[in-house]
């Protein structure tokens, strides 16, 4: 069976799903869904700076396909102003033991302009237990532009994790607008310490978070009187369904 | 449940007459599981999980009404039993299941005798609680004796539905584990072996992305022995001095149990419904799906704890044998859970692709050393000679320090018992009498079994059951399956319809088995006389590697035809 095929017909199956494939022995019948929201903090900067944030998945699908939602968005409590507002609507396949390509669109809606991009990237399990998330974005305006994530989940006990993240944004182009320049446009670095309250359904963090912005993107957020590095203590929650 | 019992009163008076007929009614019904901390809702029988023991006698013809009270369609599969292929109860392969409502009359000769089980195979309604226990008397004398007998029928029963410990596993497979290596075990491991072996070791481990702890996929169960938790302890009772046959079934979705009963040696009579020559134990693993009778003799008028860890350490059954009801005995602690080692992970191609070749030499060498007769591969990839192959499983292994060629060399599975004595083998099981002549395979069938821990999917040949084509025996032939264990998990491949005869290196006394556990790093040999017509199934009893794939519709050619279309009535 030809992998379009293939997707064709477990999409069809998707929307056609009942609980009649739940008593089928088979596998092929098995549709998996699940969501997870990362991270749904508040941050507290070192110069008073508060914001509001959350970041999170969900999917239906199954081994073949996957159908992903993910979104986050940053709110400032200080200006009222959402600074950023993030849905991306992927497929997603396997195309190795640890690793699934993926390909979709992304709509940018937060106050200011909006831009619709299209979506590539790489989501998986790296050696030593990275899990990476790899993203190559072309927007409407032919702005190209990527980002890598990185996250390890270490565990202190069976119940207490201490996970550190790194993310780094760059650009092929500058897109004025909305304030991104070219090159390497940003840093995020944070670490969260979790505790297990109700299975892994429910875990409450703390941690910090620390964001720096460079080249032009950072001269484009100092002009607008913007923060260009900030260290902010958080307090959050992670929450699966 | 009257007519059951009118059913076996029915029975003793017709003692020996030529063809015996019960007829049982069983309903399918959505029932409450005490799991002590919680109650849950479930599946089970008659309105109980686990349902009622089923007796027949060998030779009797049975008639069992199974009426569907779920909203959902079942079914009930007889596991271990030799019958037409139409009343296996596999839904989309031996019939299309029972619908909400309806009742489906099995019909069928009962042909054998010794300890069996009865489950759903409808979505997981088995890991939610539709399992019960079936004797069958045998029409001739058995070959040991004893003064009464109890079932011990264990299951693993999660607070969670199966359909959530599915979904939470293929979300996030370690979703369950609770006993994975931490910063704190790091810690101690630098402090036991010094940090470069430390760090050496969980590069090892992090380069597969694999866990050492993945013993057990799916934790945080109660283990309930007879359908009682460890605090409300199933008491059998006894008079000092007499044999007890327990005849214990391992009927849990994932966990495998090492059992013991301290202060008492067990004599294993019989392995999945099948007389064994009798071996005494202190301690026996049963693999998920299996059935071990043991016979014991208590001298003394006191109590003795069944104990019964899961493999992996996470929990334990507990019940107790006792002179008068309300007595216990010490309840032992759970001993520490075992890691797999790089013996255990060998034949894994991830194992291989992080260049650890040297460890994996087992695999490549197989196969050549059949045919010819001469020669014999055991479990460790070892090539025997005649002369050995003849004598080996007549010493069995005692002690701990003995190899256990159904165990990787080196392998962190490998049990021992708890007092230092003697831990039943698979290579000690021989057969007290031949079902089939013994007779050269006709045919070598190669089933890897494969998988993708991260993705949680399982399959066989690295295709799964939803992509597979059936598998072809021919009526007649004689089919040797070389199992090649390739993944970490431990899987009881159970095969429906046919025996599987393991190849211990026993010869004509290999042991009869309805499931062959097949361990990590490990190869193993079955073979089975093609003698049932009809459409069978044959997966990996672990429920959710089942339904994630572990599964293949075995389709036997040929034969009489009238035998695989037989008894296809419907109620």
């Amino acid at each position: 069976m030809s992998a379009v095929k293939r997707a064709a017909l477990t999409a069809a199956m998707i929307l056609c799903a009942s609980g009649a494939h739940a008593q089928d022995i088979s596998d092929a019948g098995l549709l998996v869904w699940g969501g997870k929201l990362e991270r749904l903090e508040y941050r507290f900067g070192d110069e008073g700076e508060r914001v509001a944030a959350y970041e999170g998945d969900a999917f239906v699908g199954n081994d073949a396909i996957k159908f992903r939602w993910e979104g986050e968005g940053e709110y400032d409590l200080d200006e009222d102003v959402l600074e950023d507002f993030e849905n991306q609507f992927v497929a997603q396949v396997p195309i190795s033991t640890f690793f699934d390509a993926k390909a979709g669109v992304r709509f940018d809606n937060p106050d200011g302009p909006d831009r619709v991009f299209g979506v590539i990237g790489l989501h998986g399990l790296a050696p030593q237990w990275f899990e990476i998330d790899a993203d190559a974005f072309l927007s409407q305006e032919g702005d190209i532009s990527g980002r890598i994530e990185a996250e390890y989940e270490g565990l202190i006990t069976q119940n207490i994790l201490l996970v550190p993240s790194f993310e780094a944004e760059f650009g092929l182009s500058r897109d004025r607008a909305t304030g991104q320049g070219a090159g390497l446009r940003s840093i995020e670095i944070g670490a969260r310490l979790s505790y297990d309250l109700l299975e892994r359904n429910i875990q409450p963090y703390i941690g910090v978070h620390y964001e720096h912005l460079f080249g032009g993107t950072r001269g484009l957020a100092r002009a607008e009187g913007g923060d260009t590095e900030t260290l902010f203590a958080v307090a959050g929650v992670r929450l699966a369904f | 449940m009257r007519v059951l019992s009118i059913a076996a009163v029915a029975l003793t008076l017709l003692g020996n007459a030529a063809v015996q007929a019960g007829e049982y009614n069983i309903t399918v019904d959505p029932v409450e599981i005490d799991l002590g901390h919680t109650k849950k809702t479930g599946v089970g029988f008659n309105g109980k999980s686990p349902g009622e023991t089923l007796r027949f006698t060998e030779g009797e013809d049975v008639v069992i009404n199974v009426k569907n009270n779920l909203k959902v369609d079942t079914s009930i599969h007889w596991h271990g039993f030799i019958l037409p292929t139409a009343m296996d109860g596999v839904p989309g392969l031996s019939f299309d299941g029972i619908k909400p409502g309806e009742t489906f009359t099995y019909r069928f000769p009962v042909v054998q005798s010794g300890t069996y089980w009865y489950h759903s195979h409808s979505g997981f309604q088995e890991p939610d609680g539709a399992y019960g226990s079936i004797i069958i008397d045998s029409k001739k004398r058995e070959p040991f004796k004893y003064d009464r007998e109890y079932v011990v029928i264990i299951a693993d029963k999660h607070h969670h539905t199966g359909a959530r410990i599915m979904r939470n596993l293929k979300t996030d497979a370690d979703y369950y584990n609770r006993k994975q290596r931490t910063l704190l075990d790091f810690f101690s491991d630098v402090s036991s072996k010094g940090s470069d072996a430390a760090l050496a070791n969980r590069e090892e481990w992090g380069e597969m992305r694999m866990m050492p702890t993945d013993i057990e996929d799916v934790q945080g169960y109660t283990p309930l022995m007879n359908g009682k938790t460890p605090e409300q302890n199933w008491t059998g009772l006894f008079k000092k001095g007499e044999r007890i046959r327990l005849r214990f079934i391992n009927a849990s979705a994932m966990s495998f149990f090492d059992i013991r009963i301290p202060g008492l040696k067990m004599t294993v009579v019989s392995a999945d419904g099948n007389n064994v020559q009798p071996v005494t134990v202190d301690e026996f693993r049963i693999a998920v799906a299996e059935t071990y009778d043991v016979i014991v003799h208590p001298k003394e008028d006191k109590a003795y704890t069944i104990f019964a860890e899961s493999m992996g350490r996470t929990a334990a059954a507990r019940g107790t044998l006792a002179p008068r009801a309300g007595m216990s005995a010490e309840v032992p602690e759970m001993r520490d859970p075992p890691l797999l080692t790089m013996a255990d992970m060998r034949l894994s191609p991830l194992h291989q692709a992080a260049g650890h070749e040297g460890h994996g030499a087992g695999h490549e060498g197989h196969g050549e050393g059949h045919g010819g007769g001469e020669t014999h591969v055991m479990a460790d990839g070892t090539v025997m000679s005649g002369a050995e192959h003849a004598g080996h499983g007549g010493h069995g292994n005692h002690g701990a320090n003995k190899p256990d060629p159904f165990y990787a060399p080196g392998s962190g599975l490998k049990p021992t018992a708890a007092n230092g004595g003697r831990f039943l083998s698979y290579a000690d099981l021989k057969a007290q009498k031949p079902l089939y002549p013994d007779r050269e395979a006709t045919r070598e069938m190669e089933m890897r079994l494969t998988g993708n821990m991260e993705r949680y999917s399982w399959s066989i040949n690295g295709v799964k059951y939803g992509d597979s084509d059936p598998i072809r025996f021919q009526y007649g032939e004689r089919v040797r399956i070389k199992f090649v264990n390739e993944t970490m998990m431990t899987h009881p491949m159970h095969l429906h319809g046919m025996w599987s005869i393991l190849d211990n290196g026993s010869g004509k006394w290999d042991p009869i088995k309805h499931v062959i556990s097949v361990s990590p790093g490990t190869t193993v040999y079955m073979e089975t006389e093609v003698d049932a017509p009809g459409q069978w199934a044959f997966h990996c009893h672990l429920a959710y590697h089942a339904k994630a794939g572990m599964f293949r519709k075995v389709i036997v050619e040929g034969g009489p035809k009238e035998a695989a279309l037989k008894d296809k009535t419907k109620g």
